[in-house]
């Protein structure tokens, strides 16, 4: 039986390397088929919980502001442990992917598997476009999320 | 010799956008306060400027992840007045259902997950789930009845694409929007109880003498149009607006200062909304108010959640009397043609009124452009709020009282990305 899987693209396209997640999402869009809904957020994380009601995977894909390298590729298994604080939004909206995974968990509500994918982000000044080495990593993540997906569909 | 305290917080989370606070106390008097907005300008009007009319609503709705039909709006509504249109009728009707959608999605998640856990004494909502997870899936629920709005006729939830100038893109047959009924019906009940858990909550005793400034129209609660009034004599059409209120760049911030040319500082937002226009609520949120202990006016701020919680019940059963009354209209806008002109669109934003003013130019190009926010102009209010809290609570330990300033400046359900993005809190306290 084919699994419904959820990918979502969280960010903010006019903060530039913010917007890795939804630019991620975008391009998946291209490469994906069958029960996978592909989603972007900008804003109003705590509606993700909807999002996911009924799905059996989730993948969310969001960019982080670690002070590692630019472009560097983070894999998270929401149910091996929490969220880094990197995925708390400290931009434009306080309740963050980090919150949403936390407040699903502490409800019930987290589907049984929700892996997150960071992009570490470049520059977050306000403005369009992704950095080149940004730009990059997306492609890398448009490639595993889609491998990931296509072992579970 | 007085001596000053010194109380140091790094941030204030549960806020929107990015800002800090200042506090310093000498003895038994506080010095100096101060909200700093950190948030870099925004220079949307520099934006607007040179860009066709047709692209206010979806250039300012980026202003806001979470009052983006607010922008919209009131942009709509400044231009329309600069070309001399006027919408009326079903389209004026389904602009007040999407207003419903974003009052009932922003208030909710302010209500309960950013300002409950402060009464509660919760550092956050998912500490606060695990011991009310009853209340917190009742309040993502009653959220989501709002967002249903918002997709039905925004075209999405965040930031909707179907808001133009004259009216809509395309209108919703009676059928889509039919099955909003169920959901609201079960979201009044939602709202309903939501007043009764917040109205529980231990309120702090203070009243304070404020200068409220909303809209009033002359048979509806607010949100489109009306005459700009106060509970001290303002009573002003919205084009007048420039005339009786100044915006002062001050450098602690990145948002410019709102006051009252006469008066000063003033309050926007839920608490003056419902203060001034309590006659304009129906029977059924007026009984919501009383039996959780509201009286027709409220100057104590931190009731402040629970007559948010109060106004989601009443936009829930507006929207509901909207959708049963609801005809589709025969065009889905009211044409609209470039010309010149001057035009000014206040609206009641979630946090407030959003004043906007655009001229423009024969082509249809805008000229100049003006936006002034709900969180600029409460920014005055915020900092005499907390003036009076310290100076109330000095016997209080750094801690507590860092935790009271927490929730006095989410009182006003601070939107610093609309003002200009976390709140970094700083109070500074020598003994």
């Amino acid at each position: 039986m084919a699994a419904s899987i959820v990918i979502v693209g969280a960010g903010n396209a006019f903060r530039r390397d913010d917007g890795a997640g939804l630019a991620t999402a975008g391009r998946l869009r291209g490469v994906l088929s069958g029960d996978i809904r592909v989603l972007v957020k900008e804003g109003d994380f705590a509606s993700l919980l909807d999002d996911w009601q009924g799905a059996d995977a989730v993948v969310v894909i969001d960019a982080t502001s670690s002070g590692s390298e630019p472009g560097t590729i983070r894999r998270y298994d929401a149910h091996e442990r929490p969220l880094p604080s990197t995925f708390s939004r400290s931009s434009t909206h306080s309740f963050g992917v980090a919150q949403a995974v936390e407040l699903a968990r502490a409800l019930g509500r987290l589907p049984a598997r929700v892996v997150v994918f960071g992009i570490e982000g470049r520059d977050f000044t306000p403005g369009e476009g992704l950095s080149a080495d940004v730009d990059a990593a997306v492609d890398e993540v448009v490639r595993r999320v889609t491998e990931e997906a296509r072992g579970r569909a | 010799m007085s001596k000053t305290r010194t109380i140091k917080v790094d941030y204030l989370a549960r806020v929107e956008g990015e800002g800090g606070l200042y506090v310093r106390v000498n003895g038994d008097r506080v010095e100096e306060v101060r909200l700093q907005l950190f948030e870099p300008p925004r220079f949307f009007e520099a934006f607007l400027r040179g860009r066709a009319f047709a692209e206010a609503p979806d250039i300012t709705a980026r202003i806001c992840g979470i009052c983006p039909v607010a922008y919209q709006m009131s942009a709509v509504h400044a231009i329309e007045d600069a070309l001399g249109i006027r919408v009326d009728g079903a389209l004026r009707e389904l602009r007040r259902l999407l207003y419903c959608g974003e009052w009932i999605a922003s208030h909710t998640l302010h209500v309960v997950m950013l300002h409950a856990p402060d009464f509660l004494g919760y550092e956050d909502a998912i500490r606060m789930a695990k011991d009310y997870p009853k209340e917190v899936r009742r309040a993502l629920d009653l959220k989501k009845a709002g967002n249903e709005i918002l997709r039905i006729l925004g075209g999405r939830e965040i930031h909707p694409v179907n808001v133009r100038v004259g009216g809509f893109y395309r209108v919703p047959t009676r059928a889509e929007l039919a099955p909003l009924v169920d959901t609201l019906e079960r979201a009044r009940e939602q709202a309903l109880a939501t007043v009764v858990w917040v109205s529980t909550f231990d309120m702090p005793d203070v009243e304070q003498e404020y200068e409220f400034v909303a809209l009033r129209h002359p048979s509806e609660y607010p949100f489109n149009e009306g005459r700009l009034v106060s509970n001290r004599g303002l009573d002003i059409a919205i084009r007048d607006y420039d005339e009786h209120f100044v915006e002062e760049h001050v450098a602690r911030s990145n948002a410019l200062h709102s006051a009252l040319k006469a008066r000063g500082a003033y309050v926007v937002g839920a608490l003056a909304r419902y203060s001034l226009n309590f006659d304009r609520l129906p029977p059924l949120v007026q009984q919501a108010a009383r039996d959780a202990n509201l009286s027709s006016v409220c100057r104590n701020p931190f009731q402040s959640i629970v007559v948010r919680a109060v106004e989601v019940v009443y936009a829930v059963d507006e929207a509901l009397r909207i959708i049963a009354a609801y005809e589709p209209p025969a065009h889905p806008a009211v044409d609209a043609k470039a010309g010149e002109g001057s035009g000014f669109g206040c609206t009641e934003a979630p946090r407030g009124i959003l004043f906007h003013r655009y001229r423009l130019n024969a082509d249809g190009t805008i000229a100049d452009a003006k936006i002034v926010p709900p969180t600029s102009q409460n920014q005055k209010a915020i900092e005499n709020d907390l003036r009076r809290l310290v100076e109330r609570h000095l016997q209080l330990s750094q801690e507590p009282l860092t935790r009271k300033c927490e929730q006095a400046v989410r009182n006003y359900d601070p939107c610093i990305s609309c003002a200009t993005h976390f709140l970094r809190l700083q109070i500074d306290r020598h003994e």
